[in-house]
């Protein structure tokens, strides 16, 4: 029997174009803004509030004053605009808090050395570069504070000698690890209390390099912000990781030493540690010692922060399967080599998100010192206030300082995205 | 266990008291006088555009530093706010504070301080917008009221309404300048803080005319410097540096004219000065021309109000009762004898 055929398509039909619901502006707006009818509604809510701000924001912003020379002035040409005028005048107190003008060039530099510091760590590319890196924080100290060069370097040349001393322990005489690290410290101990000090004061004398010294009471802006987030950030990290480790250790001490550790700082507000450093331990120290009040405020920023980051590193920890340790372990790897070569990575890599909230968390927190009479950029406000010229001035401020937090913490959540899609193996 | 935590730490600021003793002797070591002032009140101490420290708190510890070393510039201030002030001083962080700080009985004994004398009068006062209609205070009944919380100004309020039998309801601000936001924005009908705040804040709003501070100051808020218990004689300087200036105004000595006394018939000017034949300022361990020195630093007593609070801050404070008592104030210095 044979069947009539009537049509026989020879050509596959081309592809229609999509209905144009689905693509373009309208499909992206369906998708991602009409999906429902909740959807669509916060939508326009959203749209509403938005463009109810911006009505008012944009000409108060746009049309602000940057040249008056108070706010009384401002607000006789024009009361409804913003008075920029104060961050025209105080943008370099902002910046640099009381720093002593003629020397803005030094926390400047030290600003564009951090960025060039921080670019071996975050790229591998740039890896051979992490030399600089190293010597960066000296550099940061000796820039910013000022004093003799020496001073500052002679904690390199100690430490690198000690670290040679140990290395030629190692290889030419002895095969002791415990040993070389006793010997090489103690000789690098009894360099730092007779040896250096004579030797700076001869390299002073032969070579002089010293700039002015400029105290803690100057620090202030988002230059004293970023010294006491950078510092915080980079020295909560590796803390963080030993006490994260600590706390799974089998070693009964050292567990309790980190878990209490971490239990009592988690249990305690930062404001508290903080009027413990710039109140309560000038009562333990002896009278006229001088421990720096920007000292004392890092440490006690990185401590409460590594306690954060130890258990953001453990929630890392405890997301490994307990067949990676076991792994590790039937290769012949030692605990150094197994957290090193297979634990840490994965488990660092898990906690990218917690670890990079925490630095945003902290560095954000460094406003809190202005309670204690720092002059960060929110302490810096209220000082500015107090000059009749500005006072009364409260959301150009805000809005200024805002926005320079945001540049930092959006820049680190970028970075953390980067970061994360870059180590991402189970694709 | 608290007990035996506050006796120790008692005992710690006890012996670290103790070791304080000389202060003027640490002060001439150092170079430098460590002033403790206010990280920012309006005309009392702030910085200026170029990093200046300016303010009538900053004058005085000028005028301290020029008595001791003939410099006013040897002075370097530490900002402190109201919740680190008295343990920096306690400490041993500042050898004097002078921050806008109210002399009360407490503060006096319990906390172990000596205050230097009153170097201005404040009260709190009441800002109220003229379109409300209000006049004075008594009239305030259920009025909503912005107050800065835990301090002494949330108190004196309580007090005042509950004296008055009337009733009010409180928004709770952090600070000077939130409390002007709220009040601005219509979130309460009038704001409550020291009345030298609300001069200083009304000149800069956007239509003064409009506002008004009302007339009744509802407390007794007598500002001074102080230093630690335990150091006479560097109580006895701050508080004479005080009184100098006090007395310079009184005598008509100003910045300008400080050069001119040389023949005057005035025994005290001459003491004052150290133009005469006694050096009494031996005594405390300041050198003769101490006095000289510290009204030349920012002028007299009047001088200091003026530029910092007065008509050329632009504040405009009125001199009122912190007028010398020779001109209906009740400013008045003991005789410097």
């Amino acid at each position: 029997m044979m069947t009539k055929i009537a049509f026989v398509r020879k050509k596959e039909i081309p592809p229609s174009a999509p209905p144009i619901t689905e693509v373009g502006l309208i499909g992206w707006l369906r998708q991602n803004l009409f999906s429902s009818w909740l959807n669509s509604i916060l939508t326009i809510l959203s749209v509403y509030f938005i463009v109810i701000i911006l009505w008012d924001f944009i000409p108060w912003a746009y049309g602000g004053h940057w040249n008056t020379k108070s706010l009384r002035e401002c607000l006789d040409l024009d009361p409804d605009v913003a008075c920029f005028s104060v961050l025209t005048a105080r943008w370099k107190q902002l910046l640099f808090g009381l720093y002593p003008a003629e020397e803005y060039w030094r926390p400047t530099l030290t600003f564009i050395f951090l960025l060039l510091a921080i670019v071996p760590i975050l790229f591998p590319k740039f890896f051979r570069f992490f030399w600089f890196s190293i010597i960066y924080p000296g550099l940061a100290v000796w820039l910013l504070w000022g004093g003799s060069f020496w001073s500052i370097s002679i904690v390199y040349i100690g430490l690198t000698l000690g670290a040679l001393f140990f290395l030629t322990l190692i290889r030419r005489y002895l095969k002791n690890y415990m040993i070389a690290a006793i010997l090489a410290f103690l000789s690098t101990a009894v360099f730092f209390l007779f040896i250096s000090n004579p030797l700076v004061g001869l390299l002073n004398v032969i070579l002089p390099i010293s700039l002015p010294f400029v105290e803690s009471l100057k620090m202030g802006g988002f230059t004293l912000s970023l010294i006491v987030g950078v510092t915080g950030i980079v020295a909560s990290f590796p803390i963080g990781i030993l006490l994260a480790l600590g706390r799974q250790s089998n070693l009964p001490v050292i567990k309790m030493i980190c878990v209490g550790f971490i239990e009592f700082i988690r249990g305690v507000p930062l404001i508290t540690l903080l009027f413990v450093a710039s109140v309560l331990l000038n009562y333990f120290l002896p009278p006229g010692t001088n421990f720096d009040i920007v000292l004392r405020v890092v440490i006690m920023v990185t401590l409460f922060s590594a306690a954060y980051m130890a258990e953001v590193i453990r929630g890392g920890l405890a997301g490994l399967p307990l067949g990676q340790h076991e792994a590790s372990a039937s290769l012949g790897l030692t605990y150094w080599q197994s957290q090193r070569l297979i634990i840490m990575p994965q488990a660092l890599k898990i906690s990218i998100p917690g670890i990079v909230n925490t630095f945003i968390g902290l560095f954000k927190d460094t406003t809190l010192v202005s309670i204690i009479s720092l002059r960060d950029p929110v302490g810096l406000a209220s000082t500015i206030r107090a000059d009749q010229k500005w006072n009364g001035i409260y959301w150009e401020l805000y809005v200024a300082i805002g926005l320079m937090f945001f540049i930092f913490c959006w820049g680190m959540s970028q970075y953390s995205q980067y970061l994360e899609r870059k180590l991402k193996t189970d694709k | 266990m608290k007990k035996l935590f506050f006796g120790v730490l008692a005992a710690l600021t006890f012996a670290a008291g103790g070791a304080f003793a000389g202060t003027l002797d640490d002060v001439k070591a150092r170079g430098n006088l460590l002033c403790g002032v206010s990280t920012g009140a309006p005309g009392f101490a702030t910085v200026d555009d170029s990093g200046k420290d300016v303010g009538f708190d900053v004058d005085y510890c000028r005028a301290l530093a020029a008595a001791i070393f003939g410099d006013p510039m040897a002075v370097k201030f530490v900002g402190l706010t109201s919740a680190v002030r008295f343990t920096a001083l306690a400490a041993g962080e500042v050898d004097i504070l002078a921050r806008n700080t109210t002399w009360t009985y407490s503060r006096d004994t319990d906390l172990k301080q000596t205050f230097l004398g009153v170097n201005y009068y404040d009260g709190q006062g009441f800002m109220v917008k003229k379109e409300l209609g209000v006049k004075s205070t008594t009239e305030l009944d259920g009025a909503t009221v912005c107050i800065q919380v835990g301090t002494t100004t949330e108190l004196n309020l309580a007090d005042y309404f509950k004296e008055n039998g009337m009733s009010y309801e409180p928004v709770p601000t952090a600070d000077n300048a939130e409390s002007q936001q709220q009040y601005l924005a219509g979130a309460c009908d009038t704001y409550t803080t020291d009345a030298s705040a609300l001069h200083g804040t009304r000149v800069n709003l956007e239509n003064p005319d409009d506002h008004l501070v009302l007339p009744e100051i509802i407390s007794k808020e007598p500002l001074g410097p102080l230093v630690r218990h335990g150091d006479d004689n560097w109580a006895d300087i701050g508080r004479w540096v005080l009184n100098a200036l006090v007395i310079a105004e009184e005598k008509g000595i100003t910045k300008a004219n400080i050069d001119s006394w040389k023949d005057t018939k005035d025994a005290e000017i001459h003491r004052l000065l150290g133009t005469g034949d006694d050096d009494i300022l031996a005594m405390v361990g300041l050198p003769k021309n101490a006095m000289y020195n510290a009204i030349k630093a920012g002028g007299n007593y009047g001088e200091i109000f003026e530029n910092n609070l007065g008509a050329t801050s632009g504040i405009n404070i009125e001199r009122g009762v912190n007028a010398s008592w020779t001109k209906g104030g009740i400013l008045y210095s003991p005789p410097f004898r």
